[in-house]
């Protein structure tokens, strides 16, 4: 049995690392839930980020490694953003595993 | 940076569906890419399909995973390279074929497609430069 979490009242299975288990069934408010089990709120910088995750992975049908999301945001979001120190300042737990968990993508592939 | 780059090639033989060679030989390029090493993937043979545009997987219900190798340029793999005896073998040419952009982010140099179709004497040039070959 996988685990499952609890948003707005209905029910979403996570895997064992608590990634959204079917990336179809996502809903903003999983995001939310998980940031606040995280103890993070989640503002506009934030939803930029989780957003780029969703629009790459729409393109690219993968979640990318951290160097890779890196340097794509900079490319989109202005160099200033496209740096790690802002990234993490964002995801304390590593802005690629834990901005594509909030996002319902699987674990980045070259997360090593 | 390690001191002591290995020239890492990975050759891929096969069709893109009907094996998971394909799938697994991508996702140890990505993974591996993470590795700072000077790496290459090659396309030989079916494995020239993996890179054909317009891949519709609906009917054989596994994950349409062509749009991945245009995040290679992201991943810093910057060699690409298709065997073209066996693009033509198939009927095929390089307009068949998935573009990968690649981009310097340190000079902003722009490169709109590092996928080379190459002759089969370079082909052979190549893997006998390589110091590690991957075979897929």
């Amino acid at each position: 049995m996988s685990d499952m979490i609890d948003v707005d009242g209905k029910q979403y299975a996570v895997d064992e690392e608590g990634y959204l288990a079917n990336l179809n069934e996502w809903v903003p408010g999983i995001a939310g839930v998980m940031a606040k089990q995280d103890n993070l709120e989640l503002t506009d910088e934030h939803w930029d980020i989780i957003n780029f995750l969703r629009e790459y992975y729409e393109e690219y049908q993968i979640a990318p490694a951290v160097r890779v999301l890196t340097k794509a945001v900079g490319k989109k979001l202005g160099k200033e953003k496209g740096n790690s120190k802002y990234l993490y300042s964002l995801f304390p737990y590593g802005p690629a595993k834990q901005a594509c968990r909030f996002a319902g993508l699987p674990k980045p592939t070259g997360c090593v | 940076m390690s001191e002591i780059v290995k020239k890492f090639m990975y050759v891929n033989r096969k069709a893109p569906y009907g094996t998971i060679y394909a799938w697994e030989a991508l996702e140890v390029v990505l993974v591996g890419a993470a590795f700072d090493q000077d790496v290459s993937v090659m396309f030989i043979d079916d494995g020239v399909y993996q890179l054909t545009k317009g891949q519709d997987t609906k009917a054989v219900g596994m994950k349409n995973f062509s749009p991945t190798y245009r995040t290679l340029g992201d991943y810093e793999v910057k060699k690409i390279y298709v065997d073209e005896a066996s693009l033509a073998a198939r009927g095929l040419t390089q307009d068949d074929l998935i573009e990968v952009a690649w981009e310097d982010m340190e000079t902003e140099e722009e490169v709109d497609n590092i996928v080379e179709v190459i002759a089969s004497e370079r082909v052979s040039a190549l893997m006998n430069e390589s110091d590690v070959i991957f075979s897929f």
